[in-house]
């Protein structure tokens, strides 16, 4: 799909799709960054870097459907000198050039940014193929990647200047739909690898990246009128995952929910798990897309569906708290 | 064989309203994707090719066909519907929740799709692997490949390609929908591969160039495909993008449409445009 819009709906005004605010953020950081080079892979209206390319014609280059050939070229011109960014859904991107990532990319540390669009299933009716479900994780285990999940356009754009500031390969994931926002310029703060806790609390903590953080946020909410005082996270960047954020939930509240729009598998969850673990286990329990591909339907009822909802994470809080207490 | 072109055209209005309508509906979809393919695929299924009976789509002896683009899926699932595979009201829950049809084909949910596309590049391997299939059951399948224009900037084409040169597959046939655009513009200016047909010569394989929203050249080019032997056959099928509406696509100013249902406002004028033919 290429132009047309959709959005997934909340309590919290309604802000611009992820990849807008992406798209526009490197539009306005090409005149910055006189070396950054953008490569497209047939995708660029979709993934909003035409907008970068329409302003810097000479630094755009669209080499067509050719992910691996795409990811391959952006090491050449990063290894030539140049700060490079790809982007494509992040099912492509990430599955379709994994090995070129990997040894074009990771290996010799190259300073490519890549971005991965359309990502988890609120993409919505195109269905499984397109959406990019186990990305963060794949992104995770290429060595040296960091890998940041926004959750709306203001982290979005201040994820984008982030990744550019940083000097090596990043992944950053962005979405489809218009989102909620949760941060607004003025307050926003954004450093990677450090956890914005956007709610104090001390008898659990929601940890949540991306399109999950509204839902986290109001699943809190739920949960205070039952008097249940809940910490959440937004836990922006997954590598590297701030363990002194994770500390401080794990000692200080002594329950975790971890809420992510990713298979079980090696996302958030995972990484969030394997730190825990080491540094003080307390009982964790998952919202996430399991262990099962998506499949066709309007975001909203692939949401529902699927379970990625406030109530869900709810359930999630009460079960984690019983376990605490148990 | 045997059947009247008049049948045939009418078939492909069929399709081709169905399309539009299924698409609109969904209120998304690659309609103008799907009508570019109308007559490649109405040969196929209707024309006496493709030996494939809805009442029995996993007979390990049928004929397959693999649609590798998989975002023109409506052109397919008409014509399964016209198959009798299902009933044809079916086609109007496309992309919604619980459908088996799904935006793009789901092998796992509906019988007659022969591969789960919609990653592009990737149709054309399993062609080769249902050719090999075939040469070791000595069973006579033919398996037929469509893919975009746009899609052959994937490597894995031309590993496919190379491939079935290697084994001299016969009972495989590549139809590449050369319709001139992809996503982002004219497949000329993106990544032009002409000369496709010298391209895919140049692996070995036999290649006709044909107007292939001609319903007549395109049974003559299969006929020739089916009699060749020893090479795998490529079909590079010259087409227009949304063929059957292009009127009103000049209309809107967009001879590309791509990934964008046609607005509920004006399927009626395009579903007339269809009805009227293409003069
Ligand atoms: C691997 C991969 N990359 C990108 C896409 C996104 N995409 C969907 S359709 C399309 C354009 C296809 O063009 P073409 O093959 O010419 O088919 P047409 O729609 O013109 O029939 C693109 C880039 C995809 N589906 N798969
Ligand atoms: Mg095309």
């Amino acid at each position: 799909m290429a132009g047309a819009s959709s959005s997934v709906k909340s309590s919290r005004p309604l802000g611009k799709a992820t990849r807008d605010a992406f798209g526009r953020a490197l539009e306005s950081l090409g005149e910055s960054y006189g070396s950054l080079v953008v490569v497209d892979a047939d995708v660029g209206n979709s993934t909003r870097t035409e907008w970068f390319g329409l302003k810097y014609p000479d630094r755009f280059f669209n080499v067509g459907i050719a992910e691996s050939n795409q990811v391959g070229v952006a090491a050449g011109l990063a290894a030539a000198g140049h700060i490079s960014l790809v982007s494509s859904f992040a099912a492509f991107i990430i599955c379709n050039a994994y090995d070129q990532l990997r040894m074009s990319v990771a290996y010799p540390k190259l300073n490519v940014k890549v971005v991965g669009s359309h990502a988890g299933i609120s993409i919505g009716e195109d269905g499984a193929s397109q959406m990019g479900i186990e990305d963060v994780g794949l992104a995770c285990s290429l060595p040296g990647f960091v890998v940041v999940v926004p959750a709306d356009e203001a982290s979005a754009r201040a994820a984008t200047a982030a990744m550019m500031a940083h000097q090596g390969p990043v992944y950053l994931r962005v979405g489809r739909p218009d989102v909620p926002k949760v941060y607004s310029d003025e307050t926003i703060k954004f450093e990677l690898g450090k956890a914005n806790t956007l709610q104090e609390g001390t008898d659990l903590t929601i940890i949540a990246n991306g399109l999950m953080v509204g839902p986290a946020l109001d699943a809190a909410e739920a949960l205070a009128t039952e008097g249940i005082s809940v910490r959440v996270l937004d836990m922006h960047t997954v590598k590297p995952i701030d363990r002194d954020a994770l500390k401080a939930a794990a000692e200080e509240t002594g329950a975790i929910v971890v809420a992510e729009e990713h298979l079980a598998h090696g996302g958030l969850g995972s990484v969030v798990a394997m730190n825990v673990a080491e540094i003080k286990p307390v009982p964790i329990r998952y919202v996430n897309l399991g262990d099962q591909f998506g499949e066709s339907g309007s975001p909203e009822a692939l949401i529902e569906a699927y379970g990625l909802t406030a109530a869900n994470v709810a359930s999630a809080a009460r079960a984690v708290l019983a376990a605490k207490k148990a | 064989m045997s059947v009247p072109i008049d049948q045939l055209h009418a078939i492909a209005k069929e399709l081709r309203k169905d399309i539009l309508r299924m698409t609109t509906e969904a209120g998304s979809g690659h309609p103008s994707s799907s009508m570019s393919a109308v007559e490649v695929v109405t040969a196929l299924y209707f024309g006496g090719f493709l030996n494939f009976d809805a009442k029995n789509p996993k007979d390990p002896n049928r004929d397959r066909f693999i649609l590798s683009k998989g975002h023109a899926a409506p052109v397919l699932y008409a014509a399964l519907a016209h198959k009798g595979l299902f009933p044809h009201e079916e086609l109007m829950t496309l992309r919604k929740l619980g459908s088996r049809l799904e935006g793009h084909p789901n092998m796992l949910r509906l019988g007659g799709i022969e591969a789960s596309t919609g990653s592009l590049g990737q149709g054309l391997s399993m062609g080769v692997g249902y050719a090999l299939a075939a040469r070791l059951a000595k069973n006579g399948s033919q398996t037929y490949v469509m893919t975009g224009d746009g899609e052959l900037g994937q490597g894995q084409i031309w590993e496919a390609a190379a491939s079935a040169g290697k084994y001299g597959l016969d009972n495989l046939t590549c139809i590449v929908d050369r319709n001139g655009f992809q996503q982002t513009g004219s497949s000329f200016d993106v990544l032009n591969m002409d000369p496709i047909d010298g391209k895919f010569a140049s692996f070995g394989w036999s290649t006709q160039v044909i107007n292939g929203n001609d319903q007549q050249e395109v049974l003559d080019a299969l006929n020739r495909a089916r009699s060749n032997k020893g090479r795998p056959n490529c079909i590079v099928s010259l087409t227009k993008k949304g063929y059957g509406m292009l009127n009103l696509m000049a209309k809107l100013k967009d001879e590309n449409f791509h990934g964008k249902p046609m607005p509920a406002k004006y399927l009626d004028e395009a579903i007339a445009e269809v009805e009227a033919g293409v003069a």
